[in-house]
């Protein structure tokens, strides 16, 4: 090894605690960057071998009941490569040994052959033989959620008739990666299962002999999905057809491009700021050591190392503080990446995870932390090379202060000399302290960012559960009903008052923006489930009008007062054109309202409901329960408070995980920074502070010198943290921002004085850690250093 | 008597040799026109007042810095001419410095300091042979604090002559030593002056040093007051000082 590669390496092991301050934030954007690629490459390439392997459809439709002939005319859609129509339906479930009901969501499979597409992936068992009616297939999930095995028994209320199933096997599918059931808010494996059963069983049951209420197409490549929807829904639109869709609106799929999205967000957000904060600290240590061994630089130039030789040994100092954040973060991104693979593999329902962060991404991940690592030690390494080597050999001329219009003004304030001292370093490096000032406060804004979740998901359940969805209980019907039905749900035991209320698929117009929405029709002062405005007061629903949640209106572009064409998707499939009388709040989903009268008379029919809400008698709750999976003509059952309490359990668990690992990068980034602000100031002014010791200054009074500043600038980065904070916490709610749920932006004090307080006490303790070596500082030796 | 056989042959010559140094408000003169010739083999000593320019002369000498005007030449390259590139090259190929705080790299050894030449110079001897000559062969593994001030100023020496350089160019070498160090210092220089035949400038302070050159060349106000040859000199432990 050459003599200067040595000393390289000791320069380094000599600078451990700065060089791994630094690697430590290093390692935070290299491991962020690499998960959250490494995860977006994971989960998109799974889900696309995925939906290749097993025939994922590309064209959704389901409607009310069409013949089957009817198949052989889609099929002749031009760019149609395959249809598979299916009878489908939700039914209750009687699951020995289980209070509550459950909702299956029922599928057939063809008579002859496997399905043309979204093919099950059988995971244990056989297919049930098609011949059978009482033989099932069950979703992996809800089987290993009850225990269930082949040959176990269940009971569905099929059409109003309750069938013993026998189980034959389980399987997953394309259709459910994330399986949430209706009314749901959350997958709930042991309330919602997916049933295949043979085709002629299932049409018997659900009474659609030869006929099918839902289609799959797959289309050549290159083929406009827009005109086979539109060729779909003119061939469909007779038959009840709620308009067909694309991929996008496929619930399972939707919700697993908004996670895609997140990671996306994430990839490009957070490894870009440590990034940002590594070149500024390599900057500024390497641009230290450069002032530092000045006179060393000139002898290695007086030898004849050559600049560019010179400027290499500070630039590969700065590379070796990267190789450890590198390996550091390669470490902790693996690992992470795993993790998070576990947690995928739990919450989306997967055959198997194609998880191995690519080569490529090992790759530009080390090589950004290079780079960054390069860049912050470039300018410096520039200087050490543009260092003139007989002006480096003689002592530097001392830092220019002057006194400018400022430092006059602080003159009358009559402020003591070490105060003096403290306020004129920052002057007299005005950017060095501008971005310890920035690099602390990012630090208070990760903080903010990752804290203002917890309050905005309060905020979030609050709206929802409490203010807004007071029901107990949510009775989903399989098809709409009249009216009347709501006595009879009154009469069932333990409910003490019902509503009721339709849902119309529709497609809302503005102009040239368009959106296809559920409108919902309830009663105009419906109590147990409630609309609320943007002021946080009740709304009724209209019956002139209708209301929009915030995100459509802004989607349309459509204040209160402007007409919508609404195009219904069922009935009579008319168009009306429909004054907007309101804007509300809403977090869940796009939502629209009409006053279920005024619906009715829309769509020119008697009242109807196609799900109720009721509010229930705690006591007579088992009856409740045992009597609803009795009951004909129900889809499914949602009970609020269940829904509430898995909603809060996860979010919990995530927020715990989530706050531990934004609590460490902040407390990362603010000792890379304060420590080695400080440590550059010891180093700048020992000889002064070494002086003042001789000249009798107290321990106490020297640390003040030293410590003012960084406590000084670290007050300073307070407010700034709480403005970055919040522009973070808004551009991470537009992030998540998506049809399916909207994050409301909630920051109250508390976030605001927790963040500052974790970022105040890693800067103190990094800064103690500094005054230490000034308590040890060897007073003559420093004098006797030249410097 | 010791006379340089070679008169003949000039390693430098200056021709009206100008530094100015501009700090904005007032120009300061380093060197005010400097004409001179010193002549291979030689040991020629520097005398003058601070700021005289002496170290100035040395610097552009030895390629460390630029002369505001006139012109300079090592044996038959004009340095004045020289890029930076070009500069780097000659320290590299034909120059050994020793400065009066040594300058040795704290975090290496003496074996290490003296290697940080041996690695780059295209001719050099090992570094152990380097600090036999100085006497310091059994100190190699230690780190410039574990030696005294008269060690590390023989290592810095040590450092200077690995490369066989044809000249050697001394800033005030036992400026920051005792007498008694300063003449084992002085010791080496002339023993390498003599067995290698290397040109060696040295600056200094102390004008008993003036004693062992041929050549003694006196500084004053950025020129050349008188350049004395020495009919005889004196060996370093005959000097006191």
């Amino acid at each position: 090894m050459r003599a200067l590669e040595k000393k390289l390496f000791r320069d380094f092991l000599r600078l451990w605690a700065q060089g791994l301050a630094i690697a430590l934030v290093l390692a935070c954007g290299v491991s962020i960057f690499l998960m959250s690629f490494g995860m977006f490459g994971a989960l998109s390439n799974t889900r696309d071998a995925y939906y290749e392997r097993n025939r994922f459809a590309d064209v959704f439709a389901t409607l009310r009941r069409a013949p089957k002939s009817l198949e052989t005319e889609i099929a002749a859609i031009e760019g149609v490569l395959a249809v598979e129509t299916r009878v489908t339906g939700n039914a209750i479930l009687d699951l020995p040994g289980r209070l509550e009901s459950a909702v299956g969501q029922f599928i057939s499979l063809p008579i002859a052959g496997e399905p043309r597409l979204n093919l099950p992936l059988l995971r244990s068992g056989r297919l049930p033989d098609h011949a059978s009616s009482d033989e099932a297939m069950v979703n992996e999930p809800f089987a290993q959620a009850h225990g269930y095995v082949p040959g176990d028994i269940i009971y569905a209320n099929l059409n109003g008739q309750k069938r013993r199933l026998t189980i034959t096997g389980t399987a997953l599918t394309p259709e459910y990666i994330y399986t949430i059931g209706p009314g749901d808010m959350m997958p709930d494996n042991e309330g919602f299962g997916i049933i295949w059963m043979p085709e002629t069983a299932l049409a018997a049951a659900f009474d659609m002999a030869g006929s099918f209420n839902d289609v799959g197409l797959q289309l050549a490549r290159d083929t406009k999905v827009e005109d086979v929807v539109d060729a779909v829904d003119t061939l469909l639109a007779p038959y009840g057809a709620q308009g067909a869709h694309d991929r996008s609106l496929q619930q399972s799929n939707a919700f697993i491009d908004g996670e895609l999205k997140q990671l996306k967000s994430m990839a490009y957000v957070l490894p870009p700021v440590f990034f940002g904060i590594t070149v500024f600290l390599v900057n500024m240590v390497i641009g230290r050591i450069v002032a530092l061994e000045r006179s060393e630089i000139g002898l290695m130039k007086a030898l004849g190392y050559s600049n560019v030789e010179v400027s290499l040994h500070y630039i590969y100092l700065a590379g070796l503080i990267a190789l450890v954040g590198i390996a550091a973060g390669f470490a902790v991104g693996t690992w992470f990446s795993r993790e998070l693979a576990v947690l995928y593999a739990n919450f989306f329902d997967f055959p198997y995870l194609i998880f191995s962060v690519s080569p490529e991404n090992y790759v530009l991940s080390g090589g950004l932390g290079l780079g960054t690592a390069m860049l912050g030690a470039i300018r410096s390494a520039m200087a050490a090379a543009h260092l003139a080597p007989a002006t480096a050999m003689s002592p530097p001329t001392p830092p220019s202060y002057s006194h400018s219009l400022t430092d006059r003004v602080l003159v009358l304030f009559r402020l003591g000399q070490p105060t003096m001292m403290i306020l004129r370093n920052i002057m007299r490096w005005p950017l060095r302290a501008g971005l310890t000032v920035l690099g602390i406060a990012l630090a208070v804004a990760v903080l903010i960012a990752a804290s203002f979740f917890e309050d905005s998901l309060e905020e979030m359940i609050d709206a929802s559960f409490y203010k807004s969805n007071r029901q107990d209980a949510m009775l989903i019907l399989s098809s709409e009903m009249p009216e009347g039905v709501i006595e009879e749900i009154r009469r069932l035991p333990g409910v003490l008052r019902v509503e009721g209320v339709q849902f119309h698929g529709a497609v809302l117009r503005k102009g040239h923006l368009k959106k296809r929405v559920a409108i919902e029709g309830r009663p105009a002062f419906a109590d147990l489930s409630r609309i609320v405005g943007t002021d946080g007061r009740v709304v009724a629903a209209p019956r002139n009008g209708i209301l929009l949640s915030e995100r459509l209106a802004q989607h349309l572009e459509v204040q209160p007062g402007d007409l919508v064409t609404v195009e219904f998707l069922s009935g009579r499939r008319e168009t009306h054109e429909i004054p907007v009388t309101g804007i509300i709040t809403s977090y869940i989903g796009l939502a629209a309202y009409i006053e279920i009268g005024a619906l009715d008379k829309l769509m020119r029919r008697a009242p109807r409901i196609g799900m109720a809400n009721l509010s229930l008698d705690a006591v007579y709750k088992d009856d409740f329960h045992a009597a609803v999976k009795e009951l004909p003509g129900l889809a499914g059952t949602v009970m609020l408070g269940d829904t509430l309490k898995s909603f809060q359990e996860t979010i919990q668990q995530n927020i715990t995980i989530s706050t531990v690992i934004y609590m460490t990068i902040a407390v990362l980034i603010t000792v890379g920074v304060t420590y080695n602000s400080a440590r550059i100031q010891l180093s700048e002014r020992a000889r002064d502070l070494a002086s003042l010791r001789i000249l009798g200054f107290s321990k106490a009074k020297i640390s003040y010198i030293l410590i003012g500043e960084t406590a000084l600038l670290a007050l300073v980065a307070q407010p700034l943290g709480w403005l970055l904070g919040y522009w973070l916490a808004a551009a991470m709610v537009a992030g998540f921002e998506s049809d399916l749920y909207t994050i409301p932006l909630v920051l109250n004090r508390d976030t605001f004085t927790w963040s500052s307080v974790v970022v105040l006490i890693a800067a103190s303790v990094s800064a103690l850690l500094v005054r230490r070596r000034l308590d040890n500082l060897n007073l003559i030796q420093v004098m006797k250093t030249r410097e | 008597m010791d006379m340089v056989t070679n008169k003949s042959e000039v390693v430098f010559r200056t021709e009206g040799v100008t530094k100015v140094y501009d700090t904005g408000e007032v120009k300061v003169f380093a060197l005010a026109g400097v004409d001179l010739q010193l002549f291979a083999g030689e040991f020629s000593v520097l005398l003058g007042p601070s700021g005289s320019g002496k170290s100035t002369l040395l610097n552009i000498l030895g390629g460390l810095d630029h002369a505001t005007e006139g012109r300079v030449w090592f044996r038959d390259t004009e340095l004045t001419g020289l890029n930076d590139r070009a500069l780097t090259r000659f320290r590299r190929d034909h120059v050994g410095f020793i400065f009066q705080f040594y300058n040795l790299v704290a975090s290496l050894s003496a074996r290490e300091n003296v290697a940080l030449v041996t690695d780059i110079a295209p001719n050099p001897m090992t570094p152990d042979e380097a600090l036999e000559i100085v006497g310091l062969q059994h100190r190699k593994g230690h780190f410039p604090a574990e030696l005294s001030g008269g060690e590390q100023q023989r290592v810095a020496i040590a450092r200077a002559i690995a490369k066989r350089p044809e000249v050697l160019l001394c800033d005030e070498p036992t400026g920051a030593l005792d007498s008694k160090t300063g003449v084992q210092v002085l010791e080496a220089l002339d023993r390498i002056n003599k067995e290698f035949s290397t040109t060696t400038v040295v600056i200094t302070h102390a004008a008993e040093i003036r004693k062992m050159a041929h050549r003694v060349i006196r500084f004053q106000d950025g020129r050349i007051a008188s350049v004395d040859v020495n009919e005889t000199r004196l060996h370093p432990h005959e000097i006191d000082w």
